[in-house]
Formats: C-alpha cells, sequence, structure tokens
C-alpha cells in the first residue's frame, strides 16, 4: 500500500484518491460485503449435517433442476431469437425499425413484477394467448420459461447488437470475392465474430434468470416440486421463519451463480484467444 | 509503393460491391423478410402483446374505476413510499458511481480490478438474498436484533429496511456505465486543468462533468427504473404492511392475489407509462452522446 502510493504520486497530480478510495471502500463494506458475508457466517453457525438435510431435501432439489432448466431453455430461446432481432435491426431497414429498436429495451424498464401479471394474464387458459393451447402454458414450467425469455432478451440483443455494428464489411466481401456463398460466409466469417458477444449475452440472461423471482411467481403457480423455483423456497422459508433454512439454500445458490460466472469468464477467455489467433 | 496500394484499396470495394452484389453479400429477400417477420412476432408475443393487456385490463371497467384505483389511498400511500425511496436511493448511487469511478478510472493502484468486480457483485446475486442478508443484518434475530430492539429502532420491516435492500440491488448500475466511458477519455484533460492552476472540485465540474454527462444520466436512469420496480428484495424486508410499507410493485402484488385485477393493472399501468418515459429518454440521452 506504501509503495502503491509513493508510486501514484510521482505519476499523477490529480487530487481526490484518498477521498474516492475510501468513500467506494466504505459504502462497499455497509452496503454489499458486510450483510453478504452475513450468508456465509450464518452458514459456518449450522452443523454440517444440518446444512446438508436442508440443501439436499427433495424440494429443494426439484427447485435447482427446475431453476437450472428453465433459465437454460430461455437462455438458449434468447441467443437464438435475440441474435436474430439484433441483425434485423442492423442490417435491414423496414417501417417502424426505430419503435422496435425502443421496445427491445421494456424489460429493462419494466418493473418484474408489473411484466409478471401481464404475462400471466396473457398466457393463462383463458388469456388471449393461452386460450389457443389444449395444455397449461402459465403455472407451468412453460409458463416460466416464457417470463425468462422475456427478462433476459435485451443482454442478448444490446451485447450482438453493437459487435453486428462494427463488423468490417471488408470481410465479407472478401469471403464472397474468394467464392463463399452467403451461408458460407455466415458460418465461416460472421458467426465465428459474434460468438464471443453471444455467450456474453447468454451468460448475462442466464445469471439473471438463476435469482429472478418478480416475473415468475405470477406466472408459475408455484407447485411444490413442480414449478417452485428455489428464490421462492427461500422466501417460503422466511415466511416460516425458518432463517437458517432460507441461509442455507441462499448459499447454495450464491456459490452457483459464482461459479457460473467463473465459468463463463474461462469460456469467454478461450473463445477471445481462438478466434483472434490470427 | 505506398500509394499504389491505396489507389488498390480504394477502388477494390468498388468493383467487388458492383460486381458480386446481390446473393454472395446479401440474403435474399425471401430470407431478409423472413427474418423480419419472425423478429416482429417473437417481439409481439413477448414484448408487445403483454405491454397492451396491461392497458387494456387496467381500462377494462371504464375511466372512473381506474381513476379510483389509482387514487386509492392504499394506492397513494404506494406511490408516496416508492417516491422517497426514489429520491433517497439514486441519489446515494449516484455519489457512490461517480466516486468509485473516478477512484478507479484517474488512478492506478493495487486491487484496483478486484474493486471492479466486487462492485459489480450485487448483479450476481438474487434480489431474495438482497432481503434475506439485510434480514440476518437487523431482523428480530439477527446480529445487530438485539440491540435495535433495545433501542427501539426499527430497519426491517419498515422504510430504512426498504432502502438498504434497494440500495444493494441497484448498486452497480451508475458505477458500471461511467467505468468504461471514464476510462476511455484519461486523465489529460483533468491534468491539464490541474497543472493550469484549477481546483480539483472545479477540475470536476468544469472538466468531468461536462464529459460524462450523457453516461451519468443513462446511469442514473437505468438506476432510477430499477429502483422504482423492484420486487423481490423489497419484498423480504418490508413486511407487507399496507399504507406503511407497501411500495407500487408489492401494491400490485396484493392487489392481484386478492382477484382485485382491475386495480393491479390500473397500478402497474401507470408504472408502464413510467417504464415507457424510461425508454424515450435512454433513447434521447442515446441520440444526443452521438451527436456531441
Amino acid at each position: 500500500m506504501e509503495l502503491t502510493l509513493k508510486k501514484r504520486k510521482k505519476k499523477t497530480i490529480i487530487p481526490g484518491f484518498s477521498l474516492t478510495l475510501g468513500y467506494t471502500m466504505i459504502y462497499l463494506s455497509i452496503i454489499v460485503l458486510l450483510p453478504l458475508s452475513m450468508i456465509f457466517f450464518n452458514t459456518l453457525s449450522m452443523s454440517w449435517s444440518e446444512f446438508y438435510e436442508t440443501i439436499t431435501h427433495p424440494r429443494a432439489v426439484a427447485s435447482y433442476k427446475l431453476t437450472l432448466g428453465t433459465a437454460l431453455a430461455a437462455g438458449i430461446i434468447n441467443v437464438v431469437f435475440g441474435t436474430i432481432i439484433a441483425w434485423v435491426l442492423i442490417r435491414y431497414d423496414f417501417p417502424g425499425k426505430k419503435l422496435v429498436d425502443g421496445i427491445v429495451d421494456l424489460p429493462f424498464a419494466l418493473p418484474t413484477a408489473v411484466a409478471g401479471i401481464a404475462l400471466a394474464t396473457l398466457y393463462s387458459p383463458n388469456g388471449w394467448i393461452g386460450q389457443f393451447f389444449d395444455f397449461k402454458i402459465a403455472y407451468s414450467p412453460l409458463g416460466i420459461i416464457i417470463a425468462l425469455t422475456f427478462i433476459g432478451l435485451p443482454f442478448v440483443v444490446r451485447t450482438v447488437q453493437p459487435v453486428l455494428q462494427n463488423l468490417s464489411s471488408e470481410v465479407e466481401e472478401a469471403s464472397a470475392s474468394l467464392g463463399a456463398n452467403r451461408v458460407q460466409t455466415f458460418l465461416k466469417v460472421i458467426f465465428p465474430e459474434l460468438l464471443p458477444a453471444m455467450i456474453t449475452g447468454f451468460s448475462l440472461a442466464f445469471a439473471r434468470s438463476l435469482g429472478e423471482y418478480g416475473s415468475i411467481v405470477f406466472i408459475a403457480g408455484n407447485i411444490p416440486m413442480k414449478t417452485e423455483i428455489t428464490p421462492l423456497i427461500i422466501m417460503t422459508k422466511l415466511e416460516q421463519y425458518d432463517y437458517v433454512g432460507a441461509t442455507a439454500i441462499a448459499t447454495v445458490m450464491l456459490v452457483a451463480s459464482f461459479l457460473f460466472l467463473f465459468i463463463i469468464n474461462i469460456i469467454q477467455w478461450y473463445t477471445n484467444r481462438k478466434f483472434n489467433q490470427y | 509503393m505506398t500509394k499504389s496500394i491505396e489507389v488498390q484499396q480504394d477502388a477494390s470495394p468498388i468493383i467487388n460491391r458492383k460486381a458480386i452484389k446481390s446473393y454472395a453479400l446479401q440474403e435474399s429477400a425471401i430470407v431478409k423478410w423472413s427474418l423480419i417477420t419472425i423478429s416482429l412476432l417473437f417481439l409481439a408475443l413477448f414484448l408487445i402483446l403483454p405491454l397492451i393487456t396491461i392497458f387494456v385490463t387496467a381500462l377494462e371497467k371504464g375511466w372512473a374505476t381506474y381513476v379510483a384505483s389509482i387514487t386509492h389511498p392504499d394506492a397513494l400511500a404506494a406511490i408516496k413510499l416508492t417516491l422517497t425511496v426514489v429520491l433517497i436511493v439514486v441519489p446515494l448511487n449516484t455519489i457512490f458511481g461517480v466516486a468509485a469511478a473516478w477512484v478507479i478510472t484517474k488512478f492506478n493502484f493495487k486491487g484496483r480490478n478486484l474493486l471492479i468486480t466486487l462492485i459489480d457483485l450485487p448483479f450476481a446475486v438474487s434480489p431474495v438474498i438482497a432481503g434475506l442478508i439485510f434480514i440476518l443484518l437487523f431482523g428480530a434475530q439477527g446480529l445487530f436484533g438485539e440491540w435495535l430492539y433495545q433501542h427501539d429502532i426499527r430497519i426491517v420491516f419498515a422504510l430504512p429496511g426498504i432502502i438498504l435492500a434497494t440500495i444493494f440491488v441497484t448498486f452497480p448500475f451508475v458505477a458500471r456505465e461511467l467505468i468504461p466511458l471514464m476510462q476511455m477519455q484519461g486523465v489529460t484533460e483533468e491534468e491539464a486543468s490541474m497543472s493550469l492552476g484549477a481546483s480539483g472540485f472545479k477540475t470536476f465540474w468544469l472538466v468531468t462533468l461536462p464529459n460524462i454527462k450523457w453516461g451519468l444520466l443513462y446511469g442514473i436512469i437505468l438506476c432510477n427504473a430499477r429502483t422504482i420496480g423492484e420486487f423481490g428484495a423489497v419484498s423480504v424486508v418490508s413486511g407487507h404492511i399496507r399504507g406503511l410499507t407497501n411500495t407500487m410493485p408489492l401494491h400490485i402484488e396484493i392487489l392481484y392475489n386478492e382477484y382485485q385485477f382491475t386495480a393491479a393493472f390500473a397500478v402497474a399501468s401507470l408504472m408502464s407509462i413510467l417504464a415507457i418515459i424510461t425508454i424515450v429518454i435512454k433513447n434521447i440521452i442515446e441520440w444526443k452522446a452521438k451527436e456531441v
């Protein structure tokens, strides 16, 4: 610390280092670090068997599978359609394009609870869309996937869009003049450039989906073992004043989220390296 | 030598475009319009129809019922509480965002990357867990629970808890917008201002702030939207006390669960209008930022 401070004094005349660093650290510690450490602190006070029993309870395990499965499904749907939408918005002109581009941000701006009740009404058996299907969409895992697709879409569109925008047309022209057809050019030239952005968009949407609560509770039906997501298990335990149980499940979720972000960072690093070799 | 290359580079794309045009460089009209149709259908099913549902259901029973729903005392109390939370949370996170971005982008120090990661941490945490951690700290059985009870201070199931949980959830928004922007702008302008004798505060106010104003505004807009709409975290710490600790999203939840759909969607429509305004402002900011 001493050393870095000395170095800094030689290098810069910009003021406010101690003030802003101190303020940032204090605010970060009070709001994020101290409260978040409570999860691990409280978990440590549990016995191993108690912890293990809580987190491997069949209802909890069913919720992990449901949360992971629906988040994965919604992530894949969003990568496919989000990339198509980004492509259409960058490459084509059509009437109302500006409006379409704006509406993509709706899930960022609309409160999750509002999205939740709107989707539940729309996709319920008597809803505008739900009535056309023989099977249930709302109050089944399908409903959860729909809510997560809503929440995650802008993450993919907004990460792929700038990459597509900055793609130089020369590479495509080179590919075409060397005799590749459009499909080949897309698969061999454009797609590898888009892939890192698609992975980033997927992981942002997926990470958000793992913890999502507001948009799901209304459309899921919340039937234990069937349509009960992990955040809802925490909620239920809290309502029963089972703070210990809630904390144990929260630990699993936190560890899973951090592990996922770690893996994504590795994949990201690997794809960047692989495709930027030349 | 260099000149001939330049000429070639200038000439070749023109020849290419004219020579190979259409199918090698562009999709056929069928592919193009199918992709546009798929996109529009997808957006209609997932984004536009839900938005229309909100307004149609809200106005289903007429204008009078709509007005009655949004002027109900509980609804007004919820609107007031949400405004209070916004007025406290957004300025606090804005000040933090500016301070954090300043220290991260204007100085080199050990642990800088770790600090960036820590600031992003709340995005990786479920809102429900964001609420839970404040219960573990300030709840009756929490770390400070006993002390708070003895001194008759209420944090959880009261306004301070709602504010803390919301600050946690919206923590990274402003900092995240500012860090890449200020990184790109570097320190030369500030250094020039300082060496010409301006004070640190003057340098920030007259040099840095004009440079970052659109990015800052963008971060504030995003932070504001999330603050208004936060549900999971607030739901855990609020205790759902009607007229007292119900924010607008929580009020909507209660109405919906009581099958008062029209009233629920009436309040939801207000929040949707706010969301649409947010998107419009966001687009104006992007347009202005490009202009500069």
